[in-house]
Parts: structure tokens; C-alpha cells; sequence
């Protein structure tokens, strides 16, 4: 497994998402208001655009989301499922912080 | 013809009489009252004060109201009042007066009771040049006194004589639960406190109590209501010995041609100060008017209410053999019910902070338990309610009247429910179990956002405004659940923007933020961002012109002129949004607010500057309503136009307000739209010099920023409104809702704290940080963007969209 340093923690602002470029890949990752770490892949899959980190952050029945800027379908931030299209799954990544920075791990 | 005459105009008499007319009474009704104004919802008074509610009640076609007219005297043998009216049949409605202690400096100036919207007049005067209030009475009334002078921004004292609040609805426990909530808020309680006197000169300056001075400048008296008997003691009437006119069931007084209802008459010992009975009351007496032989049989004193945001709630005993309690200080939640001694039937109950068992329990009173006390209280259950429970007690409605009512008419909203079966039109506590029963017939409902807040957006509106709640955080953790959703988020950062005029991306309020308003910009199918500089009025310099040309150019940009005269740049990445904008900036350029719910454009013709036909200066206009109303945020976007003519080149008809210059001034039309559902706006206000119609325009706004709900344009808002364009006047322009001076005060407000948002944004390291493509990689742009060309002009590559 391999761990790539995104930012430093505090970078992130709580309730909003930032992108990082992984290993070619476009991650969204996300700092919930209770501090938990999440990432996903950043495309939309309705729409293509690579646009998922500008998403709102907010929770359904307690579950942390993110909607997609683009036409509001709602995502898990911890399994990738649309739950409003649950045969639809984005990619979800490993996140974790070393010495106040942000790694992530896509393989 | 059978004259009835009612003595009153409070909720009891305008019950009464709409009674009668909805029973087809024959003969004519007259109601004599001392107010100026018709009858209104006394129950929300509150509202009144703190959210200018508009309180008044329908006027009743084919009854006679006198306004203003005190009744001095009734002669019983020549059927007279005041000497002059006459009558068959009198219904006395006189209702009660506050009682206010006999403690001196009580008739200082600045005492005041909590009674009529008169007083509520005078409150809000003594409040304007005060920093403190205390309220006399710590009941039901004096806790909404209490509120409303928090709301009117009082730091707030309560001195209740009981050892806690609300000795009448809660014990010792609850008591003790509902004043840490009441403390929470801000608000002083001093309980087991006797007042010794008012003290000042000429005007209140504080109030004595055993214990302390409380240095204060308003004193609002509201230690409970003795019945207004003094008419009918004079005219011979039976009255009861603590006071209250003396009825039998059919609300019939001593003499047989006089009735008395509401919070006047005495039935049985009783006086009933809650509204509840007293509708009952105006029903039986309207039956027996007419012949009927409807019963008045004593009442259930249960309540529920929420105050100072807690609810509060007790139905059926106060006591029992056994009780349970459930205690949670944390989230100051107290339940207690009261069971008989083999626990199987339930007696009563009382509730802080939680009132769901009011609504579910409450038809089980006197019934055997639906489950076992202990389970009802600590995981409240799905409770079945029986088809005859009481679902609205102010009104006697049933479950079945209900689900009756709903078939009957296919219903499909609380709304409908409210006027075909009078359920809900009182108090309100009953509209979430309307809406429940709704739901459990198979309509879906709901006026709340999402499921993070049962409010709706004006709701929030005036929670935010009352309670001045300035964070996202704070608002849902007092009034919702979760954490938000892309819904309840930008509706509250545009409430939270439309009262504090801070920076739309400071702290935590850029969390709340759209993607466009968080990016200032506009997002486009391909994860780029469209910007438009604002170009008040549509007017430009050839300088500006160029500016813009050049940016686009050297930024690589699709230009397109918009509909509403401006010039709108696509295809700009987000790392790029700073750069350009710092060229508009330095050019003189300021946000558009195109990507925002705010005020987009305000278009104009070249009116009589320049056009042969025009008869106002329609530019000069367009630029100015366009830069005093620059940057405020509202439900839904917001357009305009003006025309210099009646030939309307401007489409000014299809804006949410429009202007046309006239020969004397300017006409005012509102609610128009384009878009989905077009809509001609009407016409408000017509031939009014420049000043008027600003401030028209400025209170239209405010009123529709206060109280429409999210993503309502003013369209479909101005169709809502109960009572319509008419209403909207009233409220404007005659100021029936003593309104019109916050809403003034709001929007000058606004207009002196607008700031640019981007060149705030540019001057700001933090927020400019944001734009960047990648946190590890802020150089790097975006590689799945790319262009084609068109027109010798740049185009999104179609993106491969990836779900099924």
C-alpha cells in the first residue's frame, strides 16, 4: 500500500472538500464536522465532470454525504453509493493522517 | 328579524359570529368593539411583535362590525346598549382584563400589560430606548411577554411569586428543567419572588423585589387575567363572587335574551382563560341561538405549547397514584406521566422539551395504556390514535373529521385540512399530527426543508432573525438534526447573508455555499466556471468594453451576451477565477452576483435621454436600483428592469419588479417572470415620485426575502400570499403590519455593508486559497477539461459520464 501526502490536516476546512491528484487519479477528500476523513473519487458520474470535492458536505439518516455540484445526486462519503441511484458506486480511497499531514492511498 | 348584538371583538365574538353565518342565521349580527381595529388572533400576539405577523381575521360578510366603541351601559328591560342599540339577542364577549398588582409606580411610564396589539404598540416605544425589561408572572403569558422582549433585543428578567415557571402546566421537575432552558437563552429567573414596587420618576428606571433591584426600564404586568364582568354587574346580571358572568350550559346569563362566552362567563364555578373552551363556548352559544340545543360541559385545560423554543406540554391529571419519569438534563428533556395504581390507565402527563407524548398519549386519557408507561416514555412507539380522539381541541376535531374530510375532498396539504375542517386554525399545536394523519392516508407532505429541519425557509428566517443565531452550526444544533444537506445549506447561508451582510465565504459560512456561490462563479457541464461582471443597467464605457475583450482573450474565453444586458466569459478553470478577476477588479469591475440567489440585473431601454419617445431617465434609474440593491441575497434569484416608456422595450412586466416611466412619475409592477411558468407582474404602485418608489421597492423585497420559502421566485410568492396583491399594498404601503420600519432599517442596512465580494476575496490569502485545482498539486490543471473550437470561439470536449 502505497500513501501519498495530500495537504497538511488543517488545510482541509471542515465541511468542504479539496481535490488531490493521486497517482493520475482525481481524489475528493473531505473533513467531516466531527473530523472524520474521507475520500472518494472526484467524477461525477452523471455528468462526467470532475467535480464531486466542490460538493456539499451533510449527512442522510446520520450517514456523511456529499451532493455533486452538478444535479444534486447525493453520495456516500464512506461507501460511494448514490443513495439516490444506489446501483450507481464511485470509488472510495484510503485516507489517514501521519504527522499532521493528510496521506491517501488509491492502490 | 332576529337583531343579535355582541358585546366584544376579541377571538370568542368573531368565532360566534362566523358560527352563526356558517349556519345560515337569518337574522343580523352586530359586533360592538372597543379596539380600533377588527378582530385578531390574540393568541399569537407574540408573532406580532417579534415577526410582525399580520394577526387579523377574515372580516365575516354580513356582519356589521363597530370599531371603536366602547359599550358603557345595557338596559335588560328595552333590549338597549349605550342607550341607543338595539337588540334581541346579546352576546356578551367582553373577555378579561390583566391584572396588575397593587405595587406602587405601577402606572410609571414604561409599565405595561401584555394584552392587546395597543399594548404591543407601546411595548415596542418604551423598548426602543431601553436595555432591560422584566416581565411580572412567570406563566404561560408572562413567558411569551418574556419572549417578546428577548425578541425586541431586552435583556430579559421573570419574577414569578411560585417556587418555579409555569406552575399551572408543569411540577416541581419540569419546573426545574424548563427554567434551565429559559436560562440558556439568556433570560434572568427569579422564582419564589414577590414584587415590592416599580421604582422611578415620571418613568420605570427598576423594579424592587425582596431580594434585589433590577434596574430596568420596561415592567410588562402579566400576573393573570380577571373576567371583564363590570357591564354586566351594572345591568343586574348574575356574576360569580371572584368575579365572571354566571352562564348555564347553553351559555345563557341570568337573563334569558343574554348569553355570555369566553373568558367573561362563569360556568360551573370555571373561568376558562384558554382559547380552546372558549370557541366552544361561541359554538354552543351560536347553536342555542339558533334554536339548537348544544351543551357547554366544562372543557380539558390540556396544553401545548412551544415557548422561548421549548416546548411545553401537560393534558389530563397533575397527579396520580403512580408516576413515571423520565429525566434526560442533558438535552433538558422531562416527561412524567401519571398512571392509576394497577398502572393500566393513564391519567395525564406533563412535558419540557419534548412534547410528543402531548400528541400521541393525550387520547388515551382515562383509557387503558397503549404500552407499558415506562416504554411510551423512553422509545416512544408508533401509537395508533382511536378514530375519536381529539386531534385539534380548539375546535373539537376528531381524528375521523379529519380523515373523513381528507377523503372527501381529496386533500392533499395541512392547508386544505385547516379550511375544510377548522382543525388547526387556532393554536397550531395540532398541525404536526394533521400532517401525520395526512401522511398515514397516503399524502405526502411537508412545508420543512429536508429532513435535517421541519421548518420551512421563512420559518427559519424569523428563528435566525428572533433568536439572532449567527452560525450554521448553532442553528442546527438547536433546531435541527444531522449535519445539513446541499437543501438546508445555501437556504441558510442566504438567510445568514441576507441578515449579516458578512462575506458569503467567512468561516464557517463558506462550508454552506452552493459550488457557485463558493467559487463566486458559475460551474458549466464541464467543471469549468462562467463569470459576469456587473454592468449596471447595461450601460458601458468603450474602455470597460475593452477590458472585457482583452481578459477573455488572453484567458481564452467564449463571450456571449446574456438576456439581461450583461457579458457572460466561459470556460474559466478555478485556478484561473482570481487572476481574471483581479484584472476586472483593477479595471473597475464588480461581481455580478449571477451565480448567486440575489439580485442579477436590472436592464433599462435608453428612456428620455436618448429616445424620441421616452418620458423618464429609465438608464440613470436602472443603475441606481441596481447598485442599491447589489449583492442582496434572497430566497431566489432576483431581475429587473425599467422601461422610460409605456412601450415597455425593457420587459420590465416580466421581472420580479419592474418599472415604467410615466408622464407623472414611475408605475411599480411586481411579481412578474420569465422562465418556466411566464407571468406578467401586477401593477403596486402607480405614478409615485423617485423617493416612493424606492422605498416601496426596498420594503418588497425585504417582505420577500422574510417570508418566502426556498427557490420561491416573487411569482409564484405574491400568488401565496393570502390575500394577494391587495394584501401586499396593505402591507407596503398602509403599513398595517407596523412592519415597514424594520424592513427600512433592514434594507439601509443592507445598502451600507455591501462590499464587493471578489475584491473582498482578492484582498483575503485564506479564501483565495481555495481556488485551487489540486491541494497537492496547485499548478496542475484540470486534464479532463479540454476545448474544441466553434465559431473561432472555444467549446467543452463531451465528458464520458460513468453511471449505468
Amino acid at each position: 500500500m502505497t500513501w501519498t501526502p495530500v495537504c497538511p490536516l488543517p488545510d482541509l476546512q471542515p465541511e468542504r472538500g479539496a481535490c488531490a491528484l493521486v497517482a493520475g487519479e482525481q481524489v475528493a477528500v473531505f473533513k467531516a464536522h466531527d473530523g472524520a476523513l474521507y475520500a472518494i473519487g472526484n467524477q461525477d458520474p452523471f455528468s462526467g465532470a470532475f467535480v464531486l470535492s466542490r460538493g456539499i458536505v451533510g449527512t442522510r439518516n446520520g450517514e456523511p454525504t456529499v451532493a455533486s455540484p452538478m444535479h444534486k445526486q447525493v453520495f456516500s462519503l464512506v461507501s460511494g453509493v448514490c443513495l439516490d441511484d444506489p446501483g450507481t458506486v464511485i470509488p472510495t480511497f484510503q485516507i489517514r493522517v501521519t504527522m499532521g499531514m493528510v496521506e491517501v492511498s488509491v492502490k | 328579524m332576529t337583531r343579535v348584538l355582541i358585546i366584544g371583538n376579541g377571538p370568542t365574538a368573531h368565532r360566534l359570529a362566523s358560527a352563526l353565518t356558517d349556519k345560515g342565521f337569518t337574522g343580523t349580527v352586530t359586533i360592538l368593539g372597543e379596539e380600533p381595529r377588527g378582530a385578531y388572533d390574540r393568541v399569537a400576539l407574540t408573532s406580532y411583535l417579534t415577526e410582525g405577523r399580520d394577526l387579523a381575521y377574515p372580516e365575516i360578510s354580513g356582519v356589521e362590525v363597530i370599531k371603536g366603541v366602547k359599550a358603557t351601559s345595557i338596559d335588560p328591560q328595552a333590549k338597549t346598549v349605550n342607550g341607543t342599540i338595539p337588540y334581541d339577542v346579546l352576546v356578551l364577549a367582553t373577555g378579561s382584563a390583566p391584572f396588575v398588582p397593587p405595587v406602587s409606580g405601577r402606572e410609571l411610564d414604561g409599565c405595561h400589560v401584555y394584552r392587546t396589539i395597543d399594548d404591543l404598540d407601546a411595548i415596542r416605544t418604551s423598548a426602543a430606548r431601553a436595555t432591560t425589561g422584566v416581565v411580572v408572572g412567570g406563566g404561560l403569558l408572562g413567558l411569551e411577554a418574556a419572549d417578546a422582549l428577548r425578541g425586541l433585543g431586552l435583556e430579559t428578567h421573570i419574577v414569578e411569586m411560585s417556587p418555579w415557571l409555569m406552575p399551572r402546566q408543569v411540577d416541581e421537575g419540569g419546573g426545574a428543567v424548563l427554567k434551565r432552558h429559559v436560562e440558556a437563552l439568556g433570560l434572568t429567573v427569579h422564582t419564589s419572588s414577590g414584587v415590592l414596587g416599580i421604582e422611578g420618576h415620571e418613568k420605570v428606571t427598576g423594579l424592587r423585589t425582596p431580594d434585589t433591584l433590577i434596574e430596568a426600564q420596561v415592567v410588562v404586568f402579566s400576573a393573570g387575567i380577571r373576567p371583564r364582568d363590570e357591564l354586566a354587574r351594572a345591568a343586574g346580571l348574575a356574576v360569580g363572587e371572584r368575579g365572571g358572568i354566571v352562564v348555564d350550559d347553553g351559555m345563557r346569563t341570568s337573563d334569558p335574551a343574554i348569553y355570555a362566552v369566553g373568558e367573561c362567563a362563569l360556568h360551573e364555578g370555571q373561568v376558562y382563560g384558554l382559547v380552546a373552551p372558549c370557541m366552544t363556548m361561541a359554538e354552543t352559544a351560536a347553536d342555542r341561538i339558533m334554536g339548537g340545543a348544544a351543551a357547554f360541559t366544562g372543557a380539558d385545560l390540556s396544553t401545548k405549547l412551544k415557548l422561548l423554543g421549548v416546548e411545553v406540554a401537560q393534558f389530563g391529571a397533575m397527579s396520580g397514584a403512580l408516576d413515571v419519569t423520565y429525566l434526560d438534563p442533558v438535552s433538558g428533556v422531562y416527561k412524567k406521566l401519571f398512571v392509576s395504581d394497577d398502572a393500566s390507565t393513564l391519567l395525564g402527563g406533563i412535558c419540557v422539551g419534548d412534547a410528543a407524548p402531548y400528541a400521541t398519549l393525550r387520547p388515551f386519557v382515562g383509557a387503558a395504556l397503549p404500552a407499558a408507561p415506562s416504554d411510551l416514555l423512553f422509545s416512544p412507539v408508533a401509537v395508533e390514535l382511536p378514530g375519536d380522539a381529539p386531534v385539534c381541541s380548539c375546535n373539537g376535531v376528531t381524528k375521523n373529521d379529519v380523515t373523513e374530510a381528507i377523503k372527501k375532498h381529496d386533500l392533499t396539504d395541512v392547508a386544505g385540512v385547516k379550511s375544510c375542517t377548522r382543525a388547526g386554525t387556532t393554536c397550531g399545536s395540532c398541525l404536526p399530527l394533521l400532517k401525520k394523519i395526512l401522511t398515514e392516508s397516503g399524502v405526502a407532505t411537508g412545508t420543512g426543508l429536508c429532513e435535517h429541519f421541519a421548518h420551512s425557509r421563512a420559518e427559519l428566517f424569523k428563528i435566525v432573525q428572533v433568536r439572532g443565531i449567527t452560525t450554521f452550526t448553532q442553528l442546527i444544533d438547536e433546531h435541527g438534526t444531522g449535519r445539513g444537506c446541499d437543501i438546508c445549506k445555501p437556504v441558510v447561508a442566504s438567510i445568514l447573508a441576507s441578515l449579516n451582510n458578512g462575506h458569503v465565504l467567512e468561516g464557517e459560512q463558506a462550508a454552506l455555499q452552493d459550488t457557485n456561490d463558493h467559487f463566486l462563479a458559475n460551474l458549466q457541464r464541464n467543471g469549468t466556471y462562467s463569470i459576469v461582471p456587473r454592468i449596471p443597467g447595461g450601460e458601458i464605457t468603450p474602455e470597460k468594453l475593452i477590458v472585457i475583450g482583452e481578459v477573455a482573450r488572453d484567458f481564452g474565453l467564449y463571450t456571449k451576451i446574456t438576456g439581461g444586458q450583461r457579458i457572460d466569459l466561459f470556460g474559466a478553470r478555478v485556478e484561473e477565477l482570481p487572476r481574471i478577476w483581479r484584472r476586472l477588479v483593477d479595471a473597475g469591475f464588480e461581481s455580478g452576483h449571477a451565480y448567486g440567489k440575489a439580485l442579477r440585473t436590472v436592464k433599462s431601454c435608453v428612456g428620455s435621454t436618448w429616445c424620441r419617445y421616452g418620458v423618464q431617465d429609465a438608464v440613470t434609474m436602472a443603475i441606481d436600483l441596481e447598485l442599491r440593491y447589489r449583492g442582496l441575497r434572497a430566497p431566489h434569484k432576483l431581475k429587473s428592469a425599467v422601461s422610460g416608456c409605456a412601450r415597455e422595450c425593457a420587459e420590465a412586466r416580466s421581472k420580479d419588479f419592474g418599472i415604467i416611466a410615466t408622464e407623472k412619475g414611475w408605475n411599480l409592477y411586481v411579481g412578474g417572470n420569465g422562465g418556466f411558468t411566464p407571468r406578467h407582474a401586477d401593477l403596486l404602485v402607480q405614478d409615485v415620485d423617485t423617493e416612493t418608489l424606492i422605498r416601496t421597492i426596498d420594503r418588497f423585497l425585504m417582505f420577500y426575502v422574510r417570508t418566502a420559502d426556498r427557490l420561491q421566485r416573487t411569482a409564484a410568492w405574491l400568488q401565496e400570499l393570502d390575500g394577494g396583491l391587495e394584501r401586499l399594498r396593505e402591507i407596503l404601503v398602509d403599513d398595517v403590519l407596523g412592519i415597514c420600519a424594520d424592513l427600512d432599517a433592514q434594507m439601509a442596512a443592507h445598502v451600507v455593508t455591501y462590499a464587493d465580494e471578489w475584491r473582498a476575496t482578492l484582498d483575503d490569502p485564506v479564501k483565495l486559497s481555495r481556488f485551487v485545482s489540486f491541494v497537492n498539486a496547485p499548478g496542475t490543471p484540470d486534464p479532463s477539461i479540454s476545448f474544441t473550437t466553434e465559431r473561432d470561439q472555444i467549446k467543452p470536449e463531451l465528458l464520458q459520464v460513468t453511471s449505468r
